[in-house]
């Protein structure tokens, strides 16, 4: 689950990581409030979900209250087009009104799983505001790296061997000493799968602050932080994923045509991939999970139609814990409750397959039955580019 | 021969008095696996839908001999049950539980380093020896025993070439599930050893997925040490980076865990290929020969 910066520097702030003062503004008259309580130079930030704000024009300077408010107007209800976002951009809702900090250097520090090591790692770089993807691969020696004790955490002296390896002295030292171990025990109390502070910065006056500040949360942990979940901002997400979470279906709306229904993430990944190869583009990841009841059986058939993008839907089900009669008794439910607007190829194997296949050929629908996944995959995709 | 569970595995069943873990056990016992009972924490000296129930898995140790754990109990108390099999010093664990926390397995992971338990999974299918021992939640029946190892990342995908495989008649030596999570107990290099070593097991089929770097070690593994034909297959050749694709494991971040990377580097290493999901069984029959 991803959060707003705003949400994050408040996450922060309880956990004593020094961020700059501001708050969040949804009106350009709060965000000239907002200026006017900090006083002197603020910045306007979007609030969106997605990285590369700066370049995109949702992030400006404004030297008074009223520049404040008259930057927000700008931004507010902006459709922000990044790189992170989609092609049509996100609609901008709130800003985060900010104290302008004068820069004096600007740092990388990131916390995130090491999947190889099996261990969190945390990772510091003088080559700060950068996409760290782009140090990584240009110049790999500027990226420092302590990885965590699996069960004692992060001890101390690594904390002081990345200030140093960030060029810390002094009092600064101490403070980005600090701000490690604090930002390493806001991520691993609160679960995240990626705490980044992008740029950390060393400021004219001798603060180190987390200038931007982005958390990202273990989506299995988050049944132990309420306090997370409620921070969901589902603006953010497009509607249709939406509607499948409140029915645990996992899916993700694609640019295609043909919508598949799957069961498993990886045969629904590997469903994917045969339509692209058989010259089609799926709409749709969706993975009804292995033991999928009728009931979301009909809800994901429901979603799939209401794709207007959707040409074609295949139905690709090997069934293990999930009996095929099962998935053919929501499928029938769905399309007599909904009609059959598309065309829907169904490939099932696996426990029951002759009972499920019955289930169909007697229902009077007109499904379209594939013999295997290939077979499948070319049928719906001459199905979708026929019906276009 | 086989690899990791055979005849003489006797399991015990954590969660068996939940929903899951009471339907497949019986499933399990149905195909022939020796399961010897269950645990749930004040449910000791029970028993249900007739399998004895004990409080701790170091009592189903020292009464019926276990010598494996399968894991059903829920995301909370799950990576606690993986350690509590281990304490006991069940050598395979396996456990199924979909949705644990990373930071619980980062731990438990550690403690099982002190140990001399194997951990399969979580988020996985489980293992299956055909016709001697099913550990897990697979369908038993699209299982025949035969030269070929299987080792997957995802569930549905492995029962997929399972039965492409044994609709042409190519049996299965050992079929392991090592999960979709991002932190797991056993990677595939750990299962192409114990497959390349395995004299009964001719040819190795792997299915990997985008996400983490564990399919490109087992190239390496693949180049450096194994003498035998692997097929391989990774899903996800279409996944947009940055979304997580139903596991916790499959997602492309940072421009890393790409489908196209991994597939090089099994190419690179020897492996055969395979572009379409739909090819799998055909290209194994191929490598094996008449």
């Amino acid at each position: 689950m991803k959060i707003h910066e705003y949400q994050a520097k408040a996450l922060l702030r309880e956990f004593a990581v020094s961020v700059p003062s501001g708050d969040v503004a949804t009106t350009p008259a709060e965000a000239r409030a907002v200026a006017a309580r900090l006083g002197g130079r603020v910045v306007v930030k979007a609030q969106v979900h997605a990285g590369g704000r700066g370049k995109a024009g949702g992030i400006k300077l404004a030297d008074d209250p009223v520049a404040a408010e008259r930057a927000a107007l700008q931004v507010l209800g902006m459709r922000l087009k990044t790189p992170q976002t989609p092609p049509e951009g996100i609609e901008v809702r709130s800003v985060l009104v900010e104290e302008a900090s004068a820069v004096e250097r600007e740092l990388y520090l990131s916390i995130t799983l090491d999947r190889a090591r099996s261990t969190h790692v945390v990772m510091a770089s003088q080559a700060g505001g950068m996409e760290i993807e782009e140090v990584a691969a240009q110049s790999p020696e500027k990226i420092l790296r302590e990885w965590a004790h699996p069960s004692l955490g992060l001890a101390d002296y690594q904390a002081r061997r990345l200030a140093f390896g960030l060029g810390l002295a002094a009092e600064q030292f101490r403070q980005g000493v600090a701000l490690i171990r604090n930002l390493f025990a806001l991520y691993l109390a609160k679960d995240c799968s990626l705490a980044e502070v992008n740029p950390l910065v060393e400021t004219r006056d001798a603060r180190v602050l987390a200038l931007d500040a982005k958390l990202n949360f273990d989506d299995n942990a988050l049944y132990r932080h309420k306090e997370i979940v409620a921070l969901r901002d589902t603006n953010e997400e497009d509607p249709l994923d939406v509607e499948a979470s409140k029915y645990s279906l996992n899916y993700i709306k694609l640019d295609g045509n043909v919508g598949c229904m799957v069961n498993g993430a990886g045969l629904a990944m590997a469903t994917m991939d045969i339509i692209k190869l058989a010259g089609g583009e799926p709409a749709n990841f969706l993975d009804v999970g292995g033991g999928a009841s009728p009931e979301q059986i009909e809800n994901a058939f429901r979603i799939l139609s209401s794709d207007p993008s959707v040409k074609a839907v295949f139905i690709n089900v090997f069934g293990g814990i999930l009996r095929v009669d099962r998935l053919a008794e929501g499928l029938i439910a769905a399309a007599k409750k909904l009609g059959l607007r598309l065309p829907v190829v169904v490939r099932m194997e696996g426990t029951n397959v002759e009972l499920g296949k019955r289930m169909l050929a007697e229902s009077g629908l007109r499904f379209v039955t594939a013999t295997d996944m290939g077979d499948g995959a070319r049928k719906v995709v001459a199905l979708a580019k026929g019906s276009r | 021969m086989s690899i990791l569970v055979d005849k003489s595995t006797r399991v015990v069943v954590q969660g068996i008095t939940g929903r899951e873990g009471a339907f497949h056990a019986a499933r399990c016992k149905e195909y022939g696996t020796t399961v010897v009972g269950g645990v749930t924490p004040s449910k000791g000296g029970t028993t249900h839908e007739g399998f004895p129930v004990w409080n701790t898995v170091a009592e189903a140790v020292a009464t019926e001999g276990a010598n494996c754990a399968l894991i059903f109990v829920p995301p909370p108390a799950a990576a606690d049950a993986i350690m509590e099999a281990a304490a006991a010093g069940i050598p395979l664990i396996v456990c199924i539980t979909e949705g644990i926390p990373v930071a619980d397995m980062v731990r438990a992971k550690h403690f099982l380093a002190g140990t001399r338990s194997r951990l399969i999974g979580p988020n996985c299918p489980g293992v299956i020896t055909p016709d001697q021992a099913k550990i897990g939640i697979m369908p038993g029946h699209i299982h025949t025993p035969g030269p070929v190892g299987v080792v997957s990342r995802s569930g549905t995908l492995t029962y997929e070439v399972v039965g492409q495989l044994t609709a042409r008649g190519i049996g299965q030596s050992t079929c392991v599930g090592i999960g979709g999570d991002p932190v797991t107990g056993t990677s595939f290099v750990d299962v192409l050893r114990l497959f390349n070593d395995d004299p009964e097991t001719r040819a190795i089929m792997m299915i990997g997925e985008i996400g983490g770097t564990a399919e490109e070690e087992g190239a390496t593994f693949v180049k450096a040490h194994v003498r035998k034909p692997v097929v391989a297959f990774i899903c996800g050749q279409t996944a947009p980076p940055g979304r997580r694709m139903g596991h916790a494991g499959a997602i492309i971040a940072g421009g890393k865990g790409t489908a196209a990377e991994k597939m090089r580097a099994l190419e690179a290493a020897g492996a055969t290929l395979v572009r379409s999901p739909a090819e799998m069984g055909a290209t194994v029959a191929k490598v094996l020969g008449p």
